[in-house]
């Protein structure tokens, strides 16, 4: 929903991740963006360069905090060194809500980088919720947990995904962050129908949602970020918008990164999407 | 040293249960999954075909992983075991141009795969990723012979360049924290990000001159970095390895720009007393008396060289 207590009532337009190669254009030219999202863990440092770029930022945008190294379905205790740095970072930015993904990617302290899929039982929603939770109430700022992309599905599972992101969500009382590029590249790769998932979550909860593009292989869809958006995605996110309301989105893009300009095009056709809502509601 | 194939340091798991009922369960699955993407990729950049226990890798992912209709699960699981390859690959190709040029980039990844096989990443961000990656050219120098010594160095000097562009920092002392006290009574801290090197090659005009190369090359090229194997090595002609050459260097940061600096080799005897905790009387005594140099005003330098340190921020108060 456009305000909501996963996003701490605000009411965010269209927004862009913070990314190195567009610091130059942005901090000369100060475009117009309504936010940026950056990548929590690139600013988790002592020092440096990293963190006076980022306070030039704040002193001109408003930014929302987007982890990747949480791990919330790690069988592992969270980390108290991260959460720890991860705070200090949300009182610099003074962040609205937080989001980081429903995924594992680090067992036995050994990290793998990468946004690992759960198996879709109770007891690891139960597990997983216990852990959002726990990071929120440390934290003290609302969470909003993101849908990943897959490539693979495990026999262990009891559920369909959107049911066990329900589950979670509901156990831990916290929001979503609606990656509809992530659903279709997951519909594909496991024969889903997108529109189920994008139907059966609970949308009073969505507190952000996210677009990116993908890159077709010939057996399966990679959730690359490295194009504009694709069409199928577009009529999801349409979907989407009717059922969420007008709700913060934006656009990611990490990998053969095009200008600032053309990523803020690409971001800013989402307002089609959104404005057509707002005249037929 | 006898070079070892690589292998995963991580403890053989079992078969996860194929239902996941507690917390044990999914540590259970994900050891193993974790293990899987751990394990190095073979010749053609796929996933090894035989399991860590002798059975066919096949078998193991059928296990927990689920076919589909166009993939089977060994062929599921692949699709993470190279983006993690890739990722982490790419991500010490990026942060180690200069070891990479010393080694060629086929001997390279075969190092970065021997050291990433033996201390995966322990650390949430791939910041650290090299941090251990001097101590694996130590342990195991058959990896970058017979370019050990200076493959060292250069490590040494990419890493301390990771540590000055986003380390700690605290507040650089001031005349008054100072004021009134001896020098024979007076300890100094260094900052944090502050290096200092003692090394056996100019490795800082080598990397400035591949970071020029590399530029050069890749100019008007987008980066293709997480789901590509490590690219290439490039046509052009390599740059010169450097000869054997005692440099002292000190790897910082000003204004939040990373720089190295050659030092005099007392200059660098005196800042490293000076991290040992000795006094500042102690630490330049010690210089002057290991010095070989002679008729050298050394008044003159040591208030040069301090003006020099104190106007770059370098000290601060003593833990």
């Amino acid at each position: 929903m456009p305000a909501n207590e996963f996003n701490g009532f605000t009411d965010y337009g269209i927004g862009i991740g913070l990314r190195v190669p567009h610091y130059r254009h942005i901090l000369a030219e100060k475009p117009v963006v309504d936010w940026f999202e950056i990548i929590s863990e690139n600013f988790m440092v002592d020092d440096g360069r990293p963190l006076e770029v980022l306070d030039e930022i704040l002193d001109q945008y408003r930014v929302v905090q987007h982890g990747v190294a949480i791990y919330f379905g790690s069988a592992d205790n969270l980390d108290k060194t991260h959460l720890k740095k991860l705070k200090r970072l949300v009182r610099r930015t003074n962040t609205p809500w937080l989001s980081d993904h429903l995924c594992w990617g680090s067992v036995d302290g050994r990290y793998t980088h990468d946004l690992l899929p759960m198996p879709y039982t109770f007891a690891v929603a139960k597990h997983t919720a216990e852990k959002i939770k726990a990071a929120r109430d440390y934290l003290e700022v609302p969470i909003c947990v993101e849908n990943v992309s897959s490539y693979a599905e495990y026999h262990a599972s009891e559920m369909t995904e959107w049911e066990f992101l329900t589950e979670v969500v509901e156990l831990a009382d916290c929001g979503i962050l609606l990656d509809v590029n992530n659903i279709y590249v997951s519909s594909k790769n496991h024969n889903f129908n997108p529109y189920d998932y994008l139907d059966n979550i609970p949308h009073h909860r969505v507190g952000q949602v996210h677009i990116a593009g993908h890159s077709k292989f010939e057996k399966y869809i990679l959730d690359t970020h490295d194009n504009p958006v694709l069409d199928p995605v577009w009529k999801m996110y349409a979907h989407a918008m009717k059922s969420v309301g007008n709700t913060a989105t934006l656009l990611e893009w990490d990998d053969r990164i095009p200008t600032f300009d053309e990523v803020h095009r690409e971001a800013l056709k989402a307002n089609k999407f959104r404005h057509s809502f707002v005249a037929t509601k | 040293m006898k070079r070892s194939k690589p292998t995963n340091s991580a403890t053989h798991s079992s078969p996860p249960n194929s239902s996941v009922q507690s917390r044990e369960d999914l540590r259970a699955l994900q050891r193993t999954m974790a293990s899987a993407l751990f394990r190095p990729l073979d010749a053609r950049w796929g996933m090894q075909k035989t399991w860590t226990d002798g059975r066919p890798t096949r078998e193991v992912a059928a296990e927990f992983i689920k076919p589909n209709d166009r993939l089977n699960s060994f062929e599921r699981l692949e699709i993470y075991n190279r983006q993690y390859w890739f990722r982490v690959l790419d991500c010490l190709h990026d942060d180690y141009p200069g070891l990479r040029a010393i080694l060629g980039t086929k001997k390279f990844t075969q190092l970065a795969t021997a050291y990433l096989a033996k201390y995966p990443s322990n650390s949430f961000t791939l910041r650290d990723l090299g941090e251990r990656l001097e101590q694996f050219i130590r342990e195991e120098p058959a990896w970058t012979s017979p370019h050990e010594p200076l493959a060292s160095d250069m490590v040494q000097f990419e890493w301390a360049q990771t540590v000055a562009f986003d380390g700690p920092s605290k507040r650089p002392i001031t005349a008054d924290d100072i004021l009134g006290k001896a020098l024979d009574q007076l300890i100094l801290g260094l900052q944090p990000y502050l290096s200092l090197l003692w090394l056996n090659y100019a490795v800082d005009d080598f990397l400035i001159a591949v970071k020029r190369r590399e530029e050069d090359s890749l100019r008007g090229e987008a980066s293709n970095a997480i789901h590509s194997a490590p690219r290439a090595s490039s046509r052009r002609k390599p740059v010169r390895r450097p000869k054997k050459q005692q440099i002292f260097l000190a790897v910082h940061r000003y204004e939040n720009q990373v720089y190295s600096k050659r030092l005099e080799p007392e200059e660098y005897q005196i800042l490293a007393a000076l991290a040992r905790g000795d006094t500042v009387a102690v630490a330049c005594e010690t210089a002057v008396a290991q010095s070989p140099r002679t008729n050298f005003d050394w008044a003159d330098s040591i208030k040069i060289w301090f003006d020099t340190w104190t106007t770059l921020g370098w000290f601060c108060l003593p833990q």
